[in-house]
């Protein structure tokens, strides 16, 4: 079912591929938007976050494409691990986060009462900065989701978790060795595993937030291929410091400062005529912080 | 590591202290130093004085100088004041004969010290021991007198014994329960109706046949009676169905002694008490003391867990919660003999007298759930120690680190999913910390026991063949109040000190136990998947 489900997702972005039409607008605020005409997947209205009344985000308004790859940039303590974790609603911990403005995950509000957050947060699914694999064996954490849905016979279990971690290009490392601790796998093995432990649960959207930054190059580049594998796939939103990836990686590029969106485009035109100069100066290296 | 331009090691700021560390590190060490040392003279304590006591001791004869004679095993020797010599005490025992068990002698009136093979000790199941010579042996009127005595003997009291086990068995599987199922039928307040009459009659006619049969075990063990010498040449005649065992321990030799020395133990740790918790085994307070608190462990934890998952994972973290945090936190230091009130005022008296008035109102006024009992000093044992695993547990919920939590609710975990499948089994050591302290704590406890169930005499223990096979009702015997018991109700205490050491040093053996085997558990859940981080 994974699979058929993965290669209906591959013809519906192969139909895709020949709206790339630019279609620029200037938001509220001022952020230069340069946004494909291609499907939304996660349509962001207006959304302003604070943390005990402290604003991370102000007023952001953004649309991110199904099957593409989004890179989030911008200085530390702009406010993209803030934005990433408003999209699977993992704010709603933390009694102190108060929001305005809306999220529609294909044209459904996902703060609708009527929404189940863990049937949400299933299908936007989340890699985090350090690797989290729970402390279980490898099969176990691959088959986590799964188990949660239930009623799912041991042979199809099986057969997922194979897929997911062939997907996430760690099945030939891990095959011999599947009972083994989650927690033996070195750093990139563990964040494929949490990639794959993702993956599992068939998520729409996936997001990664700095998820190589903890990585030597080889695993960085092992990562960044498989996102590059996924892309027909899934809608990728990706955070990162290092602008070579941003621009390696993805296809469009959300440029923040301050919790406010900045600019916003294609990666191509972003990092070789970027509108702003403020974005420019990011994108060089000539602004710190 | 040597650089360049750098002195390897700073130069210590003063030459007395090595390292330049300062003197702290040695008070540090010499406190450790200090406990470990006062822990280990403990142990010594106790290890010397209660094992030394199932060593066949050799038994002494003395001639005084005014010509008499005394039997003994010396006990401790005293200087006295202002160089008046000094005196040595004897354990002489034959209480029967000479009345007292205890003989102080002036070291130097002693003219002769002597330690024939042919003394014996014997230890009775009344009088206390007797020390003395063996003249003869009597059985079934027929009289052996030399080492064919000693064979006889011997031979004879190996069946005393198994007849004396057959009783035992008989009086513990049948005959007790019949007694207990006529008591309970035979309530004041029970109402004669002939179907239970015919019930009982029928009862009585099996206990009076089971009686006549422990009686015919009772009446086979007889006809063998011990001519006795005492020191003074007294003669004495003890029937041998009222002795334990017979040495000649200065005949024995050092594998003799080892292997009685061993089935002493045995018989201390496997037998009921004699002679008013004086003498005898402790069975029964093992089987009490471990059982109540594997009870206590199997209540505490979960009431512990879930309201550490209460305070730490579901609560809002306001003013509230942190007030009954604190209030937690304090609980941990209330004496436990308060606890002990309130266990006997709202356990017993409360909830168990409700229990009877509704469930055994036929046996009213004897209460059976009204007293104390093993499952309310459980209870109460499991509310003392309560706070313990609440700190505990939390702690170790606190410690897990938040991206685990979110990796789970990114899968799609509910609230409850995500604590069930992720946050306690992590917990799980911390929570079996908590356990393990819990069991410290209340495997050592007896004040609040005292008045919520514990027993001086209790030796049938409340697991049995009988339906339903725990007795939740009865009371029971405990280490810790067996020490207590033997120690300051007994009427001789010299007598008592060598078991009452023994018992102590059991009840350390027994905490050990059980926290060994809470520790080895949570080893064992801990390397299942690998250590845990230190975040
Ligand atoms: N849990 C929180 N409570 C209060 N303030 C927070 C919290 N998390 C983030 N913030 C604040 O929100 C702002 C945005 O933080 P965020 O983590 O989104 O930045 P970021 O862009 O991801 O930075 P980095 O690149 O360093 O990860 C920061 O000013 C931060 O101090
Ligand atoms: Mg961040």
């Amino acid at each position: 079912m994974a699979r058929s489900r993965v290669n209906e997702a591959g013809e519906l972005m192969s139909a895709n591929r020949n709206s790339q039409d630019a279609d620029i607008q200037r938001t509220r605020n001022g952020a230069i938007m340069d946004f494909p005409t291609t499907e939304t997947s996660l349509d962001i209205k207006g959304l302003t976050l604070a943390y005990d009344g402290k604003q991370a985000l102000r007023d952001l308004t953004l649309r991110i494409p199904r099957h593409r790859v989004t890179a989030f940039i911008g200085p530390s303590g702009c406010g993209k691990s803030t934005l990433l974790r408003a999209l699977n609603r993992l704010h709603d911990l933390n009694e102190s986060v108060t929001r305005q403005g809306s999220i529609h995950l294909e044209g459904h509000d996902i703060h609708d009462p009527r929404v189940a957050v863990a049937e949400l947060r299933r299908r936007v699914g989340m890699v985090f900065q350090a690797p989290n694999p729970f402390p279980m064996s490898i099969y176990d954490n691959v088959a986590f989701g799964l188990r949660l849905q239930g009623g799912l016979s041991k042979r199809r279990i099986d057969d997922v978790v194979e897929w997911a971690l062939k997907s996430a290009a760690l099945w030939d490392e891990v095959k011999g060795r599947l009972r083994a601790s989650a927690w033996s796998l070195s750093g990139g093995q563990q964040q494929r595993l949490v990639i794959a432990r993702t993956l599992a649960v068939e998520p729409e959207v996936l997001l990664l937030d700095e998820p190589a930054s903890a990585l030597d190059p080889i695993s960085t580049l092992k990562i960044e291929e498989l996102i590059g594998n996924l892309k027909p796939h899934l809608t990728l939103v990706l955070v990162t410091h290092n602008m070579q990836q941003a621009a390696r990686v993805s296809d469009y590029t959300a440029f923040l400062h301050d919790g406010e969106l900045v600019e916003y485009g294609s990666t191509d035109t972003l990092f070789t005529h970027p509108r702003l100069r403020r974005t420019e100066n990011y994108i060089t290296g000539r602004m710190v912080g | 590591m040597n650089i360049p331009g750098h002195t390897a090691v700073p130069p210590a700021r003063s030459g007395r202290w090595r390292g330049g560390e300062g003197p702290w590190a040695w008070w540090c060490a010499m406190a450790v130093a200090l406990s470990l040392l006062m822990l280990g003279a403990l142990l010594v304590l106790l290890m010397s004085r209660g094992l030394a006591n199932f060593w066949p001791a050799s038994v002494h004869q003395l001639t005084l100088a005014d010509g008499s004679q005394v039997i003994g095993v010396p006990v401790e020797t005293r200087q006295r004041p202002e160089d008046a010599g000094s005196e040595r005490r004897y354990f002489t025992a034959n209480r029967d004969a000479s009345g007292g068990i205890w003989r102080w002698v002036n070291v130097e009136d002693i003219r002769q010290d002597s330690a024939p093979e042919d003394l014996v000790h014997i230890k009775r199941m009344r009088w206390s021991d007797f020390l003395g010579r063996l003249v003869a042996v009597n059985i079934d009127g027929r009289r052996f007198d030399g080492e064919l005595a000693w064979q006889r003997l011997e031979e004879r009291l190996d069946e005393i014994r198994q007849q004396r086990q057959l009783r035992r068995e008989l009086e513990a599987t049948q005959i007790i329960p019949l007694i207990r199922r006529l008591e309970s039928s035979n309530g004041p307040e029970s109402n004669h109706d002939p179907g239970s009459n015919s019930d009982d009659v029928r009862i009585h006619q099996q206990l009076a046949e089971l009686q006549q049969q422990a009686r015919d075990l009772q009446s086979g063990m007889t006809g063998a009676v011990l001519i006795l010498e005492t020191a003074e040449g007294r003669r004495l005649e003890q029937p041998l169905e009222e002795v334990d065992t017979v040495l000649r321990p200065n005949a024995m030799s050092a594998w003799q002694k080892v292997g009685r020395w061993s089935s002493g133990v045995w018989q201390y740790l496997s037998e009921g008490p004699r002679a008013a918790n004086t003498a005898g085994g402790v069975w029964p307070a093992i089987f009490g003391t471990v059982l109540m608190v594997i009870l206590m462990s199997i209540l505490v934890t979960p009431f512990g867990v879930l309201a550490a998952v209460y305070l730490n994972e579901v609560a809002h973290q306001g003013r509230l919660t942190r007030l009954v945090r604190i209030g937690v936190r304090n609980l941990a230091g209330v004496p436990s003999i308060v606890y002990g009130v309130f266990g006997l005022g709202v356990f017993v008296y409360g909830i168990g007298g409700q229990l009877d008035e509704w469930f055994f109102a036929e046996t009213l006024p004897s209460p059976t759930f009204g007293t104390g009992g093993l499952l309310w000093a459980s209870l109460t044992l499991a509310l003392l120690t309560l706070p313990v695993v609440i700190v505990a547990t939390e702690e170790g919920l606190a410690r897990i680190p938040m991206h685990q939590r979110e990796g789970a609710l990114a899968l799609g975990a509910t609230h409850l999913e995500m604590l069930t499948r992720v946050v306690l089994p992590m917990a799980m050591p911390a929570m079996l910390t908590g356990v393990i302290l819990a069991v410290a704590r209340a495997a050592g406890e007896v004040a609040p026991l005292m008045l919520v169930g514990v027993a001086k005499l209790a030796p049938q223990v409340p697991l049995d063949g009988e339906f339903p096979w725990l007795h939740l009702e009865r009371k029971f015997m405990h280490l810790g109040y067996h020490i207590y018991d033997a120690a300051f109700h007994s009427s001789d205490v010299q007598a008592a000190l060598p078991l009452i050491y023994a018992t102590a040093l059991l009840l350390v053996l027994v905490i050990l136990v059980l926290n060994l085997t809470a520790i080895f558990l949570r080893h064992y859940l801990r390397t299942r998947h690998g250590a845990f981080a230190r975040q």
